[in-house]
């Protein structure tokens, strides 16, 4: 079997074919290793690779680092911290395989020329991050994710001059090519300039295609986020795992077009989130004084204070704002995000953010505390994927082609697009890093797969399903109805941000999907606004509109079956009432039933949620999570008051863990 | 504030055909953009002469910046559509008017073909070449000082603005653009780069290298990222002359 390409150079024979489709980090770092171990790579993308949506990533990338493990820190805490950020909804040995990966791959990223923030001495400088308690965060500015995607893309463009790569930029992927046996053998894909639909046969088709945030309008996703993509693949035969998981991000600002993203990164350089204390204050919040004002995570959550996950920093915006009614701004949820008093030095490490905060906001974030809001950021679940386990470490078996791979033979997923990093919640500058593992430890499993799977004569099939998708484009051309795309899809935006986002009430989820029912009728009375055959926009909006009402379904039905709070899916008609009895002895008994409850809440729901399509509605099964390595356990990151469950949870509820290797 | 904003729009239907202007009435509000202002067209796409006509194509990504994507022509100034904030233009001018690129082909309306900027990127070979991509720890160190001149020039996002407003940039003069020549200094100024820094030299002393630049000084006026372009042409041309002088005395 071979080798995984970060450890060893070889080009095999003989060449294989690869499409990968998507060209942020996974896509990239995917092309980019499989071009070194000799195949012959197709690289699919809306747009040139360099402009995907990871370079709207700011904060940094984690690794354990040579700093933090002189506090004690491990590859090990990396992983502890990642599942239990994730509300343990992760199988483990991927996750344990990652975070062990960590520090070669900011290595390797360095290498590569990535100008990584650097320490007096020369070393790359850490920042500290959401959901753990050690530094372990290499940055380049407030512009990491453009930084490490340029040093990716720039090693695709090297392979590129040497006829290992071949780009289709501005292509839209349509789907993959199956051949009787249900094996993909590539994929078709429309030219977006000319609209020339055509195959492209392989041995391989690795999908790299990110999150699908644009299902609820305006996000801080890029406008290519639709995830159509993966619905294409869904509605081939692709499982869909986790759908009803999406983060919201606690700090962005809003725009007319999309939510910008403030980085976690200002937080973890010092950053505080505040209100007034009073109710309706009016006051510059610079005539606030300290005493008035309400730092609210800090007083929460003394241990982690503004750094806890994303997921609760989110839903204490939204407490505070809305049952607390102390939001900056009437009708909407604002706090402050105040680095106003942090030391210059410190600012311009922010430069790159608070500069997008200057230009769009008008107001100069480095005297004047933010305003800023929560916003759907990222798309926990994904495209199913399996992997292999290995029994005596208990992280993967490297290049086996279980990895990575969907239930579909040879069509694999990576990056944003699989679900297997992030659990119910990710932690802040892990995705960076899952994007560029999965992309690297897939490529030696895409070839040992290719180099078993069987040859066969691609030309008819991949030649008649081009013709297929030909027919159906040829059929929306047609479509002359009264609706209008951009309508069906700004109204899927404000009913999924209402009603399937931070707090979840089963009865507001129906509504939606009453609404998603409605949309995906009026759907089929679309028209198209544009006769033209050359560079129609419309037409792919229109198509991707389809395709996110569909998976629009898969995540609101998804978060309606799925009865309990974890990670960032809360229903509070399912939370467990916390204890709260002033005796000592009655709030024993009362933490007592609470990890009682708890333990019921694993038992029936630590499951991985996976949609398969079966026409208008999809099927839904669970699916049980590989928690070997790490037991779960309540995840209360220092609560003021929790202590007592952590407590009794230690005491007589604990699985015990396995001996870690 | 006005009720409507009006938009004239320049238009080409196909790269062959012939341009032509379409002028739009947008309802007005606040905080809005131009890539706001072109969904909105997009969704309703009739002329303030009531004629309902095609979506305007146009490029566009992350609306935050850091992508590259909606270079367009925006009352004259290249720039990009997402930080190009309406209220401000309104200030200045009545109208606002929109045109592609005039460097690059037009596919179609304000969409333009700008492969010839990421040739250069070739061209230059803005790369680190690295042997492979085993783990063979840590790249070469750097100390703030040069990791403090080396990230304005990386975060250069290949957007166009300073080849739109390069006189020398044009169909009859082979130059690779400013951008190259940022990322010329980059990769010759950090380890990463050193085992190229001749090659890229070479090109620089070529036809489409600094010798093609005229020195006119527009591309760091209109870089949105501030990327120091007149440093790295100051430095590539003291670079490129030690070069050649070292090269025609070796010979």
């Amino acid at each position: 079997m071979r080798k995984p390409a970060a450890t060893c150079r070889e080009i095999r024979m003989p060449q294989h074919n690869i499409v990968v489709v998507g060209g942020g980090l996974a896509g990239q770092a995917a092309s980019m290793s499989l071009a070194q171990a000799g195949a012959s790579v197709h690289l699919v993308s809306l747009v040139p690779v360099r402009r995907s949506h990871s370079v709207c990533a700011q904060g940094g990338i984690n690794a354990v680092n040579t700093l933090t493990r002189q506090q004690g820190d491990s590859e090990w805490l990396h992983f502890d911290d990642t599942v239990y950020g994730g509300d343990f909804l992760q199988h483990q040995p991927p996750v344990k395989e990652m975070c062990d990966w960590a520090p070669r791959v900011i290595d390797l990223l360095d290498r590569l020329g990535v100008t990584f923030n650097r320490t007096v001495d020369g070393y790359r400088d850490h920042r500290r991050f959401g959901g753990t308690l050690y530094k372990r965060t290499a940055f380049a500015g407030a512009t990491t994710g453009q930084q490490l995607l340029y040093a990716l893309d720039e090693q695709t463009r090297r392979w590129e001059t040497e006829g290992a790569v071949t780009k289709h930029e501005y292509h839209d992927f349509l789907g993959p090519i199956l051949d009787d046996q249900g094996v993909c053998r590539g994929a078709v894909i429309q030219d977006m300039v000319s609209m020339e639909i055509k195959a492209l046969p392989a041995e391989a088709l690795v999908l790299a295609t990110g999150g699908n945030g644009l299902i609820y309008g305006r996000t801080t996703m890029s406008t290519i986020c639709t995830g159509s993509a993966g619905a294409r693949a869904f509605q081939a035969g692709v499982r869909y795992a986790n759908g009803e998981f999406i983060q919201v991000h606690p700090t962005a600002i809003p725009g007319t077009d999309k939510l910008r993203l403030m980085s976690e990164s200002a937080r973890g350089e010092g950053g505080r989130v505040w209100v007034p204390r009073k109710k309706g204050d009016t006051r510059d919040p610079r005539e606030i004084p300290e005493n008035e004002r309400y730092y609210f995570l800090e007083e929460r959550y003394p241990e982690y204070g503004n750094l806890v996950p994303r997921d609760i920093a989110t839903r204490e915006i939204f407490d505070v704002c809305v049952n607390m009614g102390l939001s900056v701004e009437e009708e909407r949820q604002c706090v402050y995000l105040d680095v106003t008093e942090l030391p210059a030095k410190t600012l311009h490490k922010l430069e790159g953010i608070l500069e997008i905060y200057e230009k769009f906001q008008g107001v100069d974030p480095r005297t004047m505390p933010m305003k800023i809001f929560p916003a759907v950021h990222y798309t926990m679940g994904g495209l199913w994927v399996d992997y292999e386990k290995n029994e005596s470490v208990g992280g993967l078996v490297l290049g086996s082609p279980r990895n990575q791979q969907t239930n579909v033979p040879g069509l694999f997923a990576i990056g944003e697009a699989d679900y297997h990093y992030n659990g119910a919640n990710r932690l802040g500058a892990n995705s960076l890093l899952s994007c560029i593992f999965s992309g690297l430890i897939a490529s030696e499993s895409v070839l040992n797969y290719a180099d078993g799977a069987k040859r066969v004569d691609k030309s008819s099939i991949a030649e008649s399903a081009a013709s297929r998708h030909r027919e159906s484009f040829e059929a929306l051309k047609q479509k002359s109805g009264k609706e209008n795309a951009y309508k069906l899809h700004q109204e899927l935006g404000v009913s999924m941000t209402k009603n399937v986002t931070v707090v979840r009430h089963n009865k507001a989820i129906a509504e939606t999907l009453d609404k998603i029912e409605e949309l995906t009728d009026r759907y089929e009375h679309v028209g198209i606004p544009d006769a033209q055959t050359w560079t129609n926009q419309s037409l792919y909006f229109t198509r991707a509109v389809g395709d996110m009402l569909l998976m629009g379904r898969v995540i609101a039905k998804g978060a309606m079956l799925r009865d309990e709070c974890r990670g960032a899916h809360y229903k509070p008609e399912f939370d467990i009432p916390s204890p709260h009895s002033d005796d000592p002895a009655e709030l024993r008994e009362q933490a007592i039933e609470w990890c009682k409850a708890f333990q019921a809440r694993n038992d029936k729901w630590l499951k991985t949620t996976i949609a398969e399509h079966k026409g208008r509605d999809p099927r839904f099964s669970y699916e049980d999570v590989d928690t070997s390595l790490i037991p779960p356990r309540p995840r209360t990151y220092g609560l003021k008051g929790a202590e007592i469950i952590e407590e009794m949870w230690r005491e007589s509820f604990m699985r015990k863990p396995q001996p870690a290797s | 504030m006005p009720r409507t904003i009006t938009v004239h729009i320049q238009r080409q239907d196909t790269p062959d055909s012939a341009p032509y202007t379409q002028t739009f009435a947008v309802p007005y509000e606040k905080g809005l953009n131009i890539t706001s202002v072109l969904q909105r067209i997009a969704a309703d796409p009739v002329t303030i002469d009531g004629e309902r006509v095609a979506p305007v194509a146009y490029d566009a990504c992350c609306l935050e910046e850091v992508c590259g994507a909606c270079s367009m022509v925006i009352n004259g100034h290249v720039r990009q559509a997402c930080s190009a904030l309406v209220d401000a233009l309104l200030e200045q001018e009545p109208e606002i008017r929109l045109q592609p690129m005039s460097k690059f082909p037009v596919n179609r309306d304000l969409f333009v073909d700008r492969s010839r900027l990421f040739k250069s990127l070739k061209r230059v070979k803005a790369w680190a070449p690295v042997e492979d991509y085993s783990d063979r720890g840590p790249g070469p160190g750097m100390l703030p000082k040069e990791q403090e001149e080396a990230y304005p020039l990386a975060r250069c996002m290949s957007c166009g603005c300073c080849l739109e407003a390069c006189p020398q940039f044009n169909d009859k003069i082979p130059f690779v653009g400013p951008h190259a020549l940022g990322q010329t200094m980059l990769f010759n100024t950090i380890p990463h780069g050193q085992p190229l820094v001749v090659d890229r030299l070479d090109v620089m002393a070529a036809s489409d290298g600094i010798t093609a630049c005229g020195n006119a000084q527009n591309c760091a006026k209109v870089c949105p990222k501030g990327v120091p372009l007149l440093q790295a042409i100051a430095w590539i041309g003291r670079k490129t002359t030690n070069h050649a002088l070292r090269t025609a005395l070796r010979r």
